[in-house]
């Protein structure tokens, strides 16, 4: 086991390419069994919630990882921490293969990768204070006791924008902007290295979701963190992200740097999505072009074979529903499943 | 020509156990035949009770509409009595709610909960209103629309239906649609599909949409005009073009600010409105935005400032009225104050 201290805060942004990746995926897959009957259960279909996906995060990065509802990304920020058990393939964490890691040693790594949820609501206990919620993944892993874990609280909530005071509230005292707040001084609570941040300003209000994006970007900073930004919203993505990469039915269609995925995209459904998100600025709107996709995701029970765009692809043609289209490099790290690319 | 609504004055209240609750606190706007108006603030600002009350949908108790007038077209719907409403709703005014999956019945077929008004306010026969049925769902894009009609709501996806929510709005050919966060359930692939039906078919039938959003680059796409709400108050209307290029309240300009852009490189950090919402029960004196207002002067915090007019067809309510390149001073409120009562 390798143990790597992380790189100073300044190395991380924009530029961390060379360094080795934090995280590796090689050929993930997640399925998730649908079973029959009442007490002889048996497996009769899988929902292919992620199918074959490979990508790195690199230290001090934020991988933007977007997509529609069921595309599978929340799955694939849950399978790399393994809260959900992958089916197939590896994903490495500093070298080591966590799929092979158990019990104890698993629990080691979890120190180092922690999580921030979307509901603000749904994610702290109600019955817990703040000063409990955040100082739990402290007594699990058996770090600052006593009066040094009182500390560490108060610093956590300093460090997140709130009042140290507020260690003894709970949670329902709160608006929703704090208590994400809360939540990410819990993920932080443990030092870690990596954070897979699920969808964790959609709950929230315009003008809220802006002060926790910018407290996310300062406490990278701050940290050397690195971040799997999973969000459905592409301007919030572009914003924070490094690099994007876009899911469609459990698969990557397309992983790139910013610019270059917004700029100059190449995957027909990326082309699609990034047309669809409105601007707020009407004289641009109404020279946009628009390229409205028809029809529906279809479901993962049932995907269809080939690519599994195809059925809602505006260049489909035979060969998209015979083959999946090969995961390749253009070159300059763009990668894109297509085979009409 | 007199506008198809006018409201003056509304206030809508609800009584609550922590206090009175002043949801709609005076709001004066109308729509002209065929417009489309879009209704924008964050959560808790009044544009869903606003909607509500044109067609007195507000559950009393706890809510009651205190004061004002409600004019469509030539007539006081709060004069009305209970019949009059009824032939109103559905009828001369259609609604399309957010969660499609729970505004329509679960346990009628589709077809059943949309003949139902087209019998009652189109007076027609069954036959008849079956074939309206079909007429409508293939307007809005549903495939198979006369088979459809035997299915149930959770045979559609969450697009179909709201597919099936507009053909219902759209049933007896209303002159209003009241669109309350019509796609924010939705994915944006999805979204930018409903958005155009709606915008197309409203186009054609000459109806006037009511679109009630948060979603800034939404209003931008589709309204012609735009009222910006906050605290139970319009804050700022004129033209969509208008508000976007030229905003002059601090509030709309704030909200504009926040907002990472699709088609912006990054900004170094985003520029939030510090703070949050006020508190409905106990507003602050004054303007209920200056505790935010990075803008503010001592006048703000004692005198209420008027919907005043800064242009043609544009009135904001501000003592300062700031351009958007205007400096501000930068509040220190909010962040690490005080958790809500």
């Amino acid at each position: 086991m390798t143990t790597q201290t992380s790189t100073p805060a300044t190395a991380g942004r924009n530029g961390a390419s060379g360094d080795a990746p934090i995280v590796e995926v090689k050929d993930l897959k997640l399925y998730f069994p649908v079973t029959a009957g009442f007490i002889l259960q048996r497996k009769v279909a899988d929902v292919k919630a992620v199918d074959g996906i490979s990508f790195d995060i690199r230290r001090g990065e934020t991988l933007g990882l977007v997509g529609e509802s069921g595309c599978g990304k929340s799955t694939t920020g849950r399978a790399i921490l393994q809260l959900y058990r992958p089916t197939a393939g590896e994903v490495k964490f500093e070298g080591q293969d966590l799929t092979k890691v158990k019990g104890g040693a698993l629990r080691r790594y979890r120190r180092k990768m922690q999580m921030i949820f979307q509901d603000p609501y749904a994610s702290l206990d109600p019955r817990m204070s703040v000063g409990r919620i955040i100082s739990e993944p402290l007594a699990i892993h058996g770090l600052a006791k006593g009066p040094a874990r009182k500390q560490r609280v108060q610093e956590l909530l300093r460090v997140v924008g709130l009042n140290p005071a507020f260690a003894s509230r709970f949670p329902h005292e709160f608006s929703g902007g704090q208590r994400q707040r809360i939540g990410i001084a819990r993920a932080l609570a443990v030092e870690p290295d990596f954070i897979v941040c699920d969808e964790p300003v959609s709950a929230l209000d315009v003008s809220i979701q802006a002060q926790i994006i910018n407290l996310l970007e300062e406490l990278q900073e701050e940290f050397g963190l690195t971040y799997l930004f999973i969000a459905h919203d592409l301007s919030v993505v572009r914003h924070i992200s490094d690099r994007v990469a876009v899911m469609y039915l459990g698969h990557i269609m397309e992983l790139t740097d910013r610019a270059e995925l917004y700029e100059n995209p190449q995957h027909p459904y990326t082309k699609a999505l990034l047309s669809a998100v409105p601007i707020p600025d009407p004289e641009l709107e109404r020279t946009r072009e628009r390229i409205i996709l028809h029809g529906d995701v279809p479901s993962p029970l049932h995907p269809p074979s080939g690519c599994v765009f195809n059925t809602r692809c505006p260049i489909a043609v035979e060969e998209c529903r015979e083959r999946l289209p090969e995961w390749r490099d253009l070159g300059n790290g763009h990668w894109v499943a297509c085979h009409r690319v | 020509m007199a506008p198809l609504l006018e409201i003056k004055n509304l206030r809508t209240e609800f009584r609550t156990d922590e206090g009175l609750v002043k949801a709609v606190n005076g709001v004066s706007f109308e729509v002209a035949a065929g417009e489309t108006l879009g209704l924008v603030g964050e959560s808790g600002c009044g544009k869903s009770v606003s909607a509500l009350s044109i067609l007195r949908l507000i559950p009393d108790p706890p809510g009651k509409i205190v004061a004002g007038e409600i004019i469509f077209e030539g007539q006081d719907i709060l004069k009305m009595n209970d019949d009059e409403v009824r032939a109103i709703r559905g009828n001369r005014i259609g609604m399309v709610f957010q969660e499609p999956m729970t505004s329509l019945n679960p346990v009628l077929t589709i077809g059943r909960q949309m003949t139902e008004s087209i019998e009652l306010h189109m007076k027609l026969d069954k036959e008849g209103s079956r074939k309206r049925a079909v007429e409508l769902l293939e307007m809005v894009g549903i495939p198979e629309a006369g088979r459809r009609l035997s299915d149930y709501p959770h045979q559609f996806s969450g697009g179909m239906r709201q597919r099936v929510m507009i053909a219902m709005a759209l049933s007896c050919n209303p002159k209003l649609i009241l669109a309350d966060e019509p796609t924010t359930a939705l994915d944006v692939t999805i979204q930018a599909q409903i958005l155009e039906i709606l915008a197309r078919l409203s186009k054609e039938l000459g109806t006037a949409v009511i679109i009630i959003t948060h979603n800034l680059g939404v209003v931008a796409r589709y309204a012609d005009r735009v009222n910006v709400m906050y605290a139970g108050k319009i804050i700022e209307t004129a033209t969509a073009a208008e508000v976007y290029a030229n905003p002059r309240h601090p509030y709309t300009i704030g909200l504009l600010k926040s907002v990472p852009r699709l088609d912006q490189a990054k900004k170094d950090r985003l520029d939030p409105i510090e703070g949050s919402p006020p508190d409905l029960i106990n507003l602050p004196s004054g303007c209920s935005f200056s505790p935010r207002c990075r803008y503010a002067i001592d006048k703000c915090f004692v005198e209420e400032p008027p919907l005043a007019s800064v242009g043609e067809n544009h009135y904001a309510a501000c003592w300062v009225l700031p351009t958007k390149d205007m400096p501000g001073t930068v509040q220190t409120v909010g962040v690490a104050g005080g958790a809500r009562a």
